[in-house]
């Protein structure tokens, strides 16, 4: 599949946002630990503003971005539409979440349904935007019970990490049970993804070109001896982009490193070093390597993916 | 509305093809192109279409544009068994069309009285994804208009009463000059169609998606048994050893230098 850039940039950034916004309404629900108001008002800030540049990232790919309000429309049957539903509701216990911090006192009767309110819709979204991927069948690389899991752990992994870094700034003193918590995530992403990896690499399609065209048993073989055009179609530009597949094995281990392996040494580092100065410098470490991570980790999973239509046109695996 | 029609009716409008007639002319996709710059979806754009070297498109050199259908070939079996079949691919109009349900915005839909699918251009946002949930490729996105395009059936050509009856097909079946294409309604048991599809083993394309497709294709038939070696039959080395005997035999003059030289 052809990975178009805004589509990286808004699952990324905007998983990232949510992830955040979740783990923070549920520190706060839970009352973990007592979230410093600044640290607060800026964090779930942060977290809106991230996920506004990246549902508008994601609007720009759209062949009519002004009518993407329409998106809306159609949760009944469409994943794309319940997580345009989520995202946009989350909008409303996530302002008052970060209002909470700015006026203290004044939503006190409500804030508990309001933290529960940002953590649910906030996870939905992610949820929905995994399922986008994950509930088409033509895609088997896409069609695995494991990227709904790997979307939502690297969203809250990103979004911890987040906080971490305005927690290192803003409130060095606090509980390193979180550190932990951000460590058994970043762990978990990374064997989710290399488990991932082994069960595409070593599962069949069920469709084939002899499936595709009804013509011979997979032991004669079907190939394509011409194509339809002489020149690219709509359906090879979007389907058939194979790019970065030659170096996928190098990708994955610098998405294995970037998105796990570094970040969770440095977090482990700064769980062991109380000094502010560190603190800030290995949480940036964190954030620039975890995020890149991610972007890679998305690039391959579109570029990894096989459309079955691509049979039509001289794949002979998908 | 983007969930699938509950009460429909028994009428699934669509198309046979039979494999093994087809000549892979490409007329059914011309036609197609032709019809359909005026239709339902119409205009269906082209990119470069007279130049190479026009750098609107960005890199890619070549012409190109938005097709309903698109005949591929198909090489089956290898060496002297092989078989070349042509392959003409459009919307199958899908019983369980995942490409409508994906739809965010209620613009792709599937009729309730014939099973048709088509895209609302007015409000298709051009996500693509619907492309992305077919299987077959059938959908392609226009650039210029920024929405999706797809295989009509030609609605607006099978139903209309301006035309003679014979007429009311779509523009793929009207132009095939091989006669490897045939509309009419799979749902009805009885229908030319079905019977056709009944009696030379239609099948689905990829029925292990369970996208239901109403289109069937028809296979090629077998070859008949070893022609060459059964003795009966026709042979070009018996027809070149005859045409003594059938061309010469009129001519006096070659009849005449015939025996003489035979003596």
């Amino acid at each position: 599949m052809h990975p178009a850039f805004s589509v990286i940039i808004f699952t990324s950034l905007s998983g990232a946002g949510y992830g955040s916004l979740a783990i923070l309404g549920a520190l706060k629900y839970f009352d973990f630990f007592v979230i410093n108001p600044l640290l607060g008002f800026l964090s779930s800030m942060i977290a809106i503003l991230m996920v506004t540049i990246g549902l508008i990232s994601s609007t720009t790919h759209l062949g009519h971005p002004r009518r993407a309000w329409r998106a809306l429309s159609q949760w009944r049957s469409s994943w794309l539409s319940r997580e345009g539903v989520f995202a946009v509701l989350t909008y409303f216990p996530g302002s008052i979440f970060c209002l909470s911090f700015l006026i203290p006192g004044a939503f006190d009767e409500i804030i508990n349904v309001v933290c529960l309110l940002t953590t649910v819709f906030s996870l939905g979204t992610i949820y929905c935007t995994a399922k986008i991927y994950s509930s088409l069948k033509t895609i088997r690389q896409w069609n695995h019970q494991l990227v709904m899991p790997i979307y939502l752990i690297i969203g809250l992994f990103d979004g911890a990490i987040l906080l971490l870094v305005l927690l290192a700034v803003f409130d060095s003193s606090q509980s390193f049970r979180f550190h932990y918590f951000i460590i058994c995530l970043g762990t978990l992403a990374g064997l989710a993804k290399i488990l991932y990896w082994w069960s595409i690499d070593n599962a069949d399609s069920k469709s084939n070109t002899s499936t595709a065209t009804g013509l011979g048993t997979p032991q004669e073989g079907v190939s394509m001896l011409d194509g339809p055009t002489t020149s690219e179609t709509f359906i090879m530009r979007e389907m058939g982009f194979v790019i970065a597949r030659k170096h996928s094995r190098r990708l994955r281990l610098i998405a294995i490193l970037t998105l796990s392996i570094i970040p969770i040494s440095a977090v482990y580092l700064i769980a062991q070093d109380p000094m502010l100065i560190s603190q800030i410098i290995l949480s940036v470490i964190a954030i620039v390597f975890s995020y890149f991570g991610t972007i890679i980790e998305r690039w391959l999973f579109f570029a990894e993916a096989k459309h079955v239509s691509m049979l039509y046109y001289g794949a002979t695996k998908v | 509305m983007t969930s699938l029609p509950t009460n429909r009716s028994n009428t699934k409008l669509g198309l046979v093809i039979d494999l093994d007639i087809c000549v892979g002319c490409h007329a059914c996709a011309v036609n197609c192109k032709e019809w359909n710059s005026g239709g339902h979806s119409a205009p269906m754009t082209d990119w470069n279409t007279y130049s190479g070297t026009e750098n609107k498109d960005g890199e890619d050199a070549g012409a190109w544009g938005v097709w309903f259908n698109r005949v591929h070939t198909f090489e089956v079996g290898k060496g002297q068994e092989s078989k070349t079949v042509y392959f003409p691919r459009s919307c199958l109009h899908c019983d369980e069309p995942a490409c409508v349900t994906v739809c965010p915005t209620g613009a792709s839909y599937k009729r309730e009285e014939d099973g048709i699918v088509l895209v609302n251009p007015d409000t298709c946002i051009g996500c693509k994804l619907c492309s992305w949930a077919c299987p077959y490729g059938a959908r392609e996105y226009d650039e210029t208009d920024g929405v999706m395009k797809k295989c009509t059936l030609c609605i607006d050509k099978i139903y209309n009463e301006n035309l003679e009856e014979i007429d009311r097909v779509p523009a793929c079946v009207t132009t095939c000059p091989a006669g490897a294409r045939s509309f009419g309604d799979l749902g009805d048991p009885n229908s030319d169609v079905s019977r056709l599809v009944e009696e030379r083993g239609g099948y689905d394309l990829m029925p292990e998606l369970d996208y239901r497709p109403v289109n069937k294709y028809l296979p090629p038939r077998e070859p008949k048994e070893n022609i060459l070696d059964n003795e009966e039959s026709f042979s070009i080395v018996s027809m070149a050893e005859n045409v003594n005997n059938t061309h010469t035999a009129d001519n006096s003059i070659l009849k005449w230098v015939d025996t003489l030289l035979s003596r």
